[in-house]
């Protein structure tokens, strides 16, 4: 059992540790040293300038902007696209009238509802927000030719034109294309919750709202909570890059609104030719990131429930 | 809003009758829906209803846009086509490249594919099954890559990829591929391996079989549907991935698909080909859509199961 087992540790791990090491975690760390130096990316001559890209930060209007834009999609993404999903997986799996020899029932349908959510999640990012960039044209675009098509010709926004929806049209596309996602998980996860708890409620009368807020809700914290933590990150990270960088004009416009720290790493780097001050951003978006994971943890923490 | 337990008839005696309906499955009529909370029920299923159209809808059009001319589609967006314009889909094919991005897109999936699930069941063999100092260490280490932003180790691997010759290449972009798929796929397989019973490896060291032997003949086939699982995830993603082609492979020739099309969106607007733009962008869009009709169970196990653990 023994005989050559390290030689075989050291085999096996050897070509996975050295992808995993030269591709992610050596960037990573030099991101971190970058960050204190003045590279542009163009030369590779660069002298460490101490925390002078940090007061640069600091003053940077288009970095704050980001930052309120990236801490939205965080705090409004997930809470958006989980609750949909939530309602909707309720309905899906608990919702139905209730059927011969079953106490909780989906509605009819309900397989293929939980086929077709699913839809959006399987495309790539880049195909859904040229899709969409389409359903926005305000000239020729779906949205307001249906609009138009049902009389409200006088109701044409201009969507990612106008500074003040283009925001909101971009988050829109990210709900659309994870809610089917949620729907399924939450789905798996209201089909492992024992029955006799619905039949219990429902001989106690309870109604389908006090099932779903004292039943399911309690019953389904863990893979909320871990769904939260992974859609906050996607919205923190490349899906937004995504949707931002193709859908927007700019990209990142009209006049800033849509930008997010994301995008704004990579401009400044393959862009703005400020390598070192991308990395800034960066370690930057990495506290918000972690941030984020810590707080839904903490607000999560409580007693194991086992059934 | 919610009518069940404000209806006189649900005050008065809401236990039998909620029990009764249960059991005798209060039909489809009208009374039974109404007795149950009828305003509710329509409510729910308008809203089910309404998220279906919007989801299936916009796949729709774009199948319908691709088959129109450029006049139709933007004088009158949602009429059909006047005929099938097929020629806009060769047009695509062809001239517009996507057939080299489709090709593209194959290659780096197929390797980038195989080097993941081959590298990530090594390591989470290893990191599962053996006692060895550093070994929670390196499990954190792989494991970590999970949860910090991609972006931040992005402008520093542009220049690493740069120096080693490995930027704007096939190759390179299935290394990073498989890199950047480790954390999830050490994660979810460990777990796995873990699970797996120990007396069946034992018999086949005993018998004489080398470590390397007992894993590629007994484990690896008995993980296969750990393998399956986590293959799916990491086919999806890596088929979809837009970020890491972006960044690391900016020569034309080199596109994988979800690039091709935004470039192809980019050019086409110039030249006003909306149609053949459409055309590919459906292109993409049909192979993955119908390979999840097929293999949906699949495909909602395997992500979930990733998702739940």
């Amino acid at each position: 059992m023994q005989h050559g087992k390290y030689r075989f540790i050291a085999g096996f791990l050897a070509a996975p540790l050295g992808l995993y090491a030269l591709f992610v975690v050596w960037p990573f760390v030099q991101s971190i040293y970058y960050s204190f130096t003045d590279w542009t990316g163009l030369s590779p001559d660069f002298s460490v300038v101490g925390l002078d890209n940090y007061a640069r930060l600091w003053d940077d209007d288009v970095f704050w902007t980001s930052l309120r834009h990236s801490l939205l999609f965080a705090l409004l993404l997930p809470v958006l696209t989980i609750g949909l999903a939530l309602f909707f997986a309720f309905m899906i799996n608990v919702g139905g009238r209730p059927r011969r020899g079953a106490a909780v029932s989906g509605v009819r349908g309900s397989s293929f509802y939980k086929v077709a959510y699913f839809f959006p999640q399987v495309l790539s990012i880049a195909i859904v927000a040229l899709l969409f960039q389409f359903a926005y044209n305000p000239e020729s675009g779906a949205i307001n030719s249906g609009l138009r098509a049902i009389g409200l010709g006088g109701v044409q926004p201009l969507w990612l034109g106008d500074p003040d929806l283009a925001l909101w049209c971009v988050m829109a596309v990210l709900v659309w294309s994870t809610v089917g996602f949620f729907v399924v998980l939450f789905s798996a996860g209201m089909a492992s919750i024992p029955r006799d708890f619905y039949e219990a409620a429902l001989l106690d009368g309870a109604g389908r709202i006090t099932t779903f807020f004292r039943i399911t809700l309690p019953l389904l914290r863990d893979t909320i909570q871990s769904g939260w933590v992974y859609m906050g990150i996607l919205a923190l990270g490349a899906e937004s890059f995504a949707v931002v960088q193709i859908m927007t004009t700019g990209p990142g416009g009209p006049d800033y609104s849509t930008t997010v720290l994301v995008l704004y790493v990579y401009q400044s780097a393959f862009r703005d030719g400020a390598a070192a001050y991308a990395t800034t951003i960066g370690v930057a978006l990495l506290v918000v990131t972690l941030a984020f994971a810590a707080v839904v943890m903490r607000l999560g923490r409580r007693e194991r429930l086992e059934y | 809003m919610r009518t069940t337990q404000t209806s006189p008839a649900g005050t008065a005696e809401p236990l039998p009758q909620e029990v009764k309906a249960g059991l005798s499955g209060a039909g489809p009529g009208k009374g039974g829906r109404r007795g149950r909370g009828g305003v509710l029920n329509a409510f729910s299923h308008g809203v089910l209803v309404l998220w279906a159209f919007m989801v299936v809808m916009p796949l729709l059009w774009a199948v319908m846009t691709s088959f129109k001319d450029d006049n139709a589609i933007f004088s009158s967006p949602w009429s059909p086509p006047d005929r099938l314009h097929f020629e806009n889909w060769s047009r695509a094919w062809s001239q517009a490249h996507m057939s080299d991005y489709f090709l593209n897109t194959v290659l780096v999936v197929a390797g980038s594919l195989a080097g993941t699930l081959l590298l990530g069941s090594m390591a989470a063999y290893v990191l599962a099954r053996f006692d060895f100092p550093g070994n929670r260490f390196l499990y954190f280490l792989f494991i970590g890559g999970m949860s910090f932003p991609i972006m931040l180790a992005l402008v520093p691997l542009f220049f690493v990829m740069n120096n080693i010759q490995l930027l704007n290449t096939v190759h390179g972009l299935i290394l990073v591929y498989i890199a950047y798929s480790l954390p999830f796929t050490v994660f979810f397989l460990t777990a796995f391996f873990r699970t797996l019973p120990t007396s069946v490896a034992e018999a086949a060291l005993i018998d004489g079989a080398s470590h390397t032997r007992t894993f590629f003949q007994v484990m690896l086939p008995m993980a296969k549907p750990g393998l399956i699982s986590v293959g799916i995830f990491n086919f999806l993603g890596q088929w979809n991935q837009y970020m890491l082609p972006t960044v690391l492979n900016t020569d034309p020739e080199h596109k994988v698909l979800s690039q091709g099309l935004v470039q192809l969106a980019v050019s086409q607007g110039y030249k006003g080909d909306w149609s053949g733009l459409f055309a590919g962008l459906v292109m993409a869009m049909l192979p993955v859509l119908a390979a999840y009709v097929v293999f949906q169970r699949q495909v909602v196990a395997g992500l979930t199961a990733g998702a739940l653990k």
